[in-house]
Parts: structure tokens; C-alpha cells; sequence
């Protein structure tokens, strides 16, 4: 019998590729990184550490910085933004930012900085440029670097120490991670969106249950979901704790990729194609760990409290405490109860909510605008409700003016903002106030995540204008019967 | 990143309860506007930590007359959860921690500790609950931590050991980062990206 070439996942054929050096007893691997993603937030120090060394950044041809995190979103009607003419942000997010660009101009990075056209949230506009390609390594400083893994790359979020090691070196010390096959039997039900499954999924697999693990995202669901949709499944990837989520490249995955400003062009793209059509795992390949998912089963999800994994079908009732087994399941339960100040036992429909909050790298893309503008279109949102509509992007942006959405949230009485990272990480002057009960589709509900003393209900962006409409925690199913997700 | 080798020592201990303690209970992002490392100690768990008038809550562990100069934390499942700020590790660094024991770190959390010389040691659940009962059980309960022979010392002469990749363990014994090794592949990647073209 002849010896048989081991059964590869779609990981491993990613990792392998990437293998500068073998790990070693003594050492991890040294991995290649392709694309190296910067923003303003976790970049400042890894620059000081070159600086303080005397090195230069390996590949900046590799490297793209953004500005989003610490950005205001204000509406800017028409003006073009600068950091000269920023409105209304303190002096240590103008000096971020303008280190930033600094860096950038000092190392020779290329910079999509405030009023470039192309900035917008790191893991919208990676995307959206081309530049996150089938079969790459992607890092960046900030954990939903998980995003990219829609495209069939292997991308995850880094700390500020790691950033230094790939602007100098181009690469990581990595520990090979196991992975976890996570297959979407069936179809979604009208109505049920992508962020419904990955919030079931997280819920089913706790919130540290992706610990030390690379997520595959398959079956007929996930091919089914447009790459809006898996970017939004890949994104919460790091909510269960996996180091990040893929799925493998396909038809949707070349037509999405197709004729962008990065992606490659005539010849170069036909060799790219053939390239990255390989990028898939072998059939019979066999994961470190297995777990199923019935789309058909899946309700619009929201989650009740302090962590993503506590969330359920809208119609449900909040879980208690009580019947909870393990003893700190029980008491962070109750905790995290006591600060959403919801009961054991109540419907979550129905919830007075203060504000609504469409965006963040979960959920700014246009699909998500024109989700929730079907819903919001010819109606108001209501009485005393402050919504944020937040494009992902300036090129969101332009694309949701140029299909009219904009005058649809402006009309329904929503804010109509600039792009960035706003409500969802509050450092920007987009927060909530101490006690107000928010309706997001971002991607945290930690406490004080939108705002210290906020509370954050996660949900679709269909939930979202739902319950933005109706002023409560409310079914997007219940105020339409022909919903597109 | 300036770092010290790291030596064994014994310091009392401080728990702080609850499983999935994320990242942004341990630094809230309003605080990550800094482009230093430096100064974050004072803000680590700041809305645990403080009233709103910004006075210590007393009812905080960190704020117990015991956890003066406590240079260990202890705590639950899953720490470090969420995003991928070091600033975090610094904030834990700044606030004097040296040492998290806890049953389960979030990836990434781990990743940051280690190369900023913070050490995160994974024990069981049941000899995290000890840890627990004991500093309930003892005024002023310390544990003695050496890394070099993976071990800690519970305040009853008890010895655990505990994990730690060979790597991770070699470069904070000798205060060395993992630039230096990087930058000493620097022929091998440049062969990786000539063989790719």
C-alpha cells in the first residue's frame, strides 16, 4: 500500500503556505503575513518600538493604515474632512489620529486618512479596495480582523507587540491553532439574517467555546450567504473566542472581487482565479472539533446580557439564574441581569429601547443599509428614540446616497452619519448615556461598551430598524411578511 | 518594549470573582486614545473600580486594604475575553500585577501577556476555587510563583504546576522579546519571498 498524502483542511493549506520557518520543541512557527491592516487605535506604540530600534517597516507595500476607531461621525454636510477641521474631538484623539499620520508619512504607509474617499472602518474597506484576497494571511491590530476570513483568508486580530514584529519583520511567532468545522445545514427563514445565525452559533458555543481554534464555516447555508453576509458571520467569530472564521472561496467570492481598485486586473487576475480556486480544504478532510447548525431553525436573535453568547430567539423569555447548574454560570448570569435590569422570566419583546445603533464592522455595508431602509422606508421611527445610521465606509456612504437610503433614515427621522467605528467601541464621542438601553448591530454587549453605564442589546440590522420603528424591542417579521435579510 | 527577566517571588493575591472578564472591563476603550504604554495603570477595571463620583469603590476587591502591593490576580474562566487592546496588559501591569492566574485566557489576551513579561498561569477549575476559598479563609493569603520550575506555592506548602510554552518561558526568564527572534529569520523570509515571486 502506497502512503497517503494526509487530508488537508482549508486551514491547514493556509497555514502551510505561510510557514517561513517550521516550529520547532523550542519555538512556534514563524508565519508570512500578506496583508497587514493599521489603524490609529493599537498602532502609535508598535511605530515607537521601530523608531526606538532603528527599523524600518519591511513591507509597506503589504501595509494599509485607516483612521476609524477614535473618528467622530458627525455629519460634516458636504465639507470635506480634516484633522485641522474635525469638529467637536478632544486633544488626545486629534494627536492619535495626526501620529497616525505621522507614522504613516514617516515609514512610508499608505494612509486612508479622514476625507480620503476611501476611508472607512479597517474591516469594511480591506474589502471593499480588493485588497483582502482568497488564500491570504491577514492581521491587523483589532480582534474583528476575523472579518477577512469570509474571503478564504486566514486573518485574525493581533496585539500592539505584534504589530511592531509584522511591520518589521512582515511576520508572526504563531502556535498552530485546531480547528473547528462549523456546517449551516438548510436555509435561512425570511427575515433571518446572517447576524441571527452567527449570534445562535455563538450562543451555542459559549463565549470562550472558539478558544485555541480556527473556525470553517460550511454547508448549504453559508454558500447560500452573499459576502456581506459572510463577512458579518465571520466578524462574530471572535465572540465565541476562535482566533478567527473562514469560508472557503467561490463563484461569489470572484464576482465580489471582480473589477475592485486592488484586486488584480487582465492576466494577473485569470492567474489569480486559477490560484485561488485551489483554496479549499480536501473533501474528506477531518476537523479537530465538529459542530452542526440548522438554518431553518434560526429566529431573528438578541441578545439579554453581558456577553454575545447570551442571546436567544427574539421571542423568547429571558433565561433564570436559578435553573442554572454550574454555580458561576449562575451568579454571571444574575449579574449580568442585575446591570441589563431585566428579569428572569420577561419577554424581550416589547423592551423600551432609548436608542438604535445600524453599523460597526459587523454591520455597515450597504446590504445592511438597504436591509434596514426596507423596513424604515415611508415610516418614523418613534417618539424619543435616537437612532445612528453609520455607514461602514465613505464608499458605503456614497453608494447608500446614490440609491436614496440616506433620505429614507433622514425622513424616518435617523441620523445620518459619517463613516467609522462610532457606538460600537464609544471612544469617539458616539456613546450612550449611563442607563439607556440600546438596540445594536455591533458586536459587543460587554458592559460599558457603548457607553459606561449603556446597555446593549445585539441584534440584525433588520431588529435594529424593527425596534426602531416601534420604540420597543420588536420582530422585524411582525412589520412586514416579504422581508429580504 | 524594555523587559526584565522574570524572577520568582511571593506577593499576596487578590481575587476578583466572574468568568468572561473582557477587555474592555479591564481598560474601557475611552481610554485608548494614549500612543504611550505607560499611565494606564490607574484606569484598569476603572468602572468596576471607581463611583461615579471617581472615589474608590470600597466594595471592589482592588480596593481592599489587603490588596496593597498584591502583585497577583486571581480570577475566573475565560479571562481577557474580546478585543485585542494591549492595553489591557498594561493597564494589569500599571495597576502592579505581575502575575494572572485564572482556569482559561482568551487567545489573544494571552499572546499580549506573555510578550509584555505579565505571565498568565493556567491552573484546573477546582485549584482555581482553592485559590478562591483560601483568600477567603486567610488574611493576607500569598502564593510564591517561580517560573523557572513551573511552579506555585500555595500559602499551605502545597506545590501546582503549570503549563507554559517552552518559548514563552525562555524569553522571560532572559527579558528577551519575540522581535529579536524574528528579526533573526530575516534571511528565511527573504528566501520566502523570492521562492513566492
Amino acid at each position: 500500500m502506497t502512503p497517503t498524502t494526509p487530508r488537508r483542511t482549508l486551514f491547514d493549506k493556509l497555514w502551510d503556505a505561510h510557514v517561513v520557518r517550521a516550529a520547532t520543541p523550542s519555538a512556534p512557527a514563524v508565519l508570512y503575513v500578506d496583508l497587514h491592516l493599521v489603524h490609529e487605535v493599537t498602532s502609535a506604540q508598535a511605530f515607537g518600538e521601530l523608531r526606538a530600534r532603528g527599523l524600518r517597516v519591511r513591507r509597506p507595500d503589504r501595509t494599509l493604515a485607516t483612521m476609524d476607531h477614535s473618528t467622530p461621525t458627525t455629519p460634516r454636510e458636504g465639507r470635506r474632512a480634516s484633522l485641522a477641521t474635525l469638529p467637536l474631538i478632544p486633544d488626545d484623539a486629534r494627536a492619535q489620529l495626526a501620529h497616525l499620520a505621522h507614522n504613516c508619512e514617516e515609514f512610508g504607509i499608505p494612509l486612508y486618512a479622514l476625507g480620503d474617499d476611501r476611508q472607512g472602518i479597517v474591516h469594511v474597506i480591506g474589502p471593499e479596495q480588493g485588497l483582502t484576497q482568497p488564500g491570504m494571511t491577514v492581521v491587523c491590530g483589532d480582534s474583528h480582523t476575523s472579518t477577512h476570513g469570509a474571503f478564504g483568508a486566514l486573518a485574525f486580530g493581533i496585539g500592539t507587540s505584534q504589530v511592531a514584529h509584522v511591520l518589521a519583520t512582515q511576520c508572526l511567532l504563531q502556535t498552530r491553532p485546531r480547528t473547528l468545522e462549523v456546517r449551516v445545514d438548510g436555509r435561512l427563514a425570511p427575515g433571518v439574517g446572517a447576524k441571527d445565525l452567527v449570534l445562535a452559533i455563538v450562543a451555542q458555543l459559549g463565549v470562550g467555546g472558539g478558544t485555541g481554534h480556527v473556525i470553517e464555516y460550511r454547508g448549504e447555508a453559508v454558500s447560500a450567504l452573499t459576502m456581506d453576509e459572510r463577512m458579518t458571520l465571520c466578524n462574530m467569530s471572535i465572540e465565541a473566542g476562535a482566533r478567527a472564521g473562514m469560508v472557503a472561496p467561490d463563484d461569489m467570492t470572484f464576482e465580489y472581487l471582480a473589477g475592485r481598485p486592488q484586486a488584480p486586473h487582465g492576466a494577473a487576475w485569470d492567474a489569480a482565479l486559477a490560484r485561488w480556486r485551489a483554496v479549499r480544504g480536501d473533501d474528506d478532510a477531518v476537523h479537530d472539533a465538529s459542530m452542526t447548525i440548522d438554518a431553518s431553525r434560526v429566529a431573528p436573535m438578541i441578545t439579554y446580557g453581558t456577553n454575545p453568547s447570551m442571546g436567544m430567539a427574539i421571542t423568547g423569555r429571558v433565561p433564570d439564574p436559578a435553573a442554572r447548574v454550574e454555580g458561576s454560570d449562575r451568579n454571571g448570569l444574575a449579574a449580568a441581569l442585575r446591570y441589563m435590569g431585566l428579569q428572569p422570566g420577561q419577554e424581550m419583546l416589547g423592551t423600551p429601547v432609548d436608542v438604535v445603533f445600524l453599523g460597526s464592522c459587523t454591520n455597515s455595508r450597504i446590504s445592511d443599509l438597504r436591509s434596514a431602509a426596507q423596513l424604515l422606508r415611508g415610516r418614523r421611527i418613534a417618539p424619543g428614540v435616537r437612532m445612528l445610521v453609520v455607514p461602514g465606509s465613505q464608499q458605503v456612504k456614497r453608494q447608500a446616497e446614490a440609491e436614496g437610503l440616506d433620505r429614507i433614515f433622514l425622513q424616518a427621522g435617523a441620523e445620518w452619519r459619517e463613516a467609522g467605528c462610532s457606538m460600537c467601541i464609544a471612544m469617539n464621542g458616539d456613546q450612550l448615556r449611563p442607563g439607556q438601553l440600546a438596540v445594536s448591530t455591533s458586536n459587543r454587549n460587554f458592559e460599558g461598551r457603548q457607553g459606561a453605564g449603556g446597555r446593549t442589546l445585539l441584534a440584525s440590522p433588520l431588529t435594529a430598524a424593527a425596534s426602531a420603528i416601534s420604540g420597543v424591542v420588536a420582530d422585524p417579521r411582525a412589520l412586514s411578511s416579504e422581508l429580504v435579510s | 518594549m524594555p523587559k526584565t527577566p522574570f524572577r520568582p517571588f511571593t506577593s499576596r493575591y487578590v481575587v476578583l470573582p466572574g468568568e468572561n472578564i473582557d477587555t474592555d472591563q479591564i481598560i474601557p476603550a475611552r481610554f485608548l486614545t494614549t500612543t504611550e504604554s505607560t499611565g494606564l495603570g490607574r484606569h484598569a477595571f476603572h468602572d468596576w473600580r471607581y463611583l461615579s463620583d471617581g472615589a474608590p469603590d470600597p466594595s471592589f476587591p482592588l480596593n481592599a486594604p489587603a490588596a496593597v502591593g498584591a502583585r497577583i490576580l486571581v480570577t475566573g474562566r475565560n479571562f481577557g475575553c474580546g478585543s485585542s487592546r494591549e492595553h489591557a496588559v498594561w493597564a494589569l501591569l500599571g495597576a502592579g500585577f505581575d502575575v494572572v492566574v485564572s482556569s482559561q485566557f482568551a487567545d489573544i489576551f494571552r499572546g499580549n501577556a506573555l510578550g509584555n513579561g505579565l505571565l498568565p498561569i493556567e491552573v484546573s477549575e477546582r485549584m482555581l476555587a482553592r485559590l478562591m476559598d483560601v483568600a477567603t479563609s486567610t488574611y493576607l493569603a500569598s502564593l510564591a510563583v517561580d517560573l523557572g520550575s513551573q511552579t506555585v506555592q500555595l500559602p499551605d506548602g502545597d506545590l501546582v504546576t503549570f503549563p507554559i510554552a517552552p518559548f514563552a518561558r525562555h524569553c522571560l526568564l532572559e527579558g528577551i522579546g519575540e522581535m529579536d527572534y524574528l528579526l533573526g529569520a530575516t534571511g528565511e523570509i527573504s528566501a520566502f519571498e523570492d521562492a513566492r515571486g
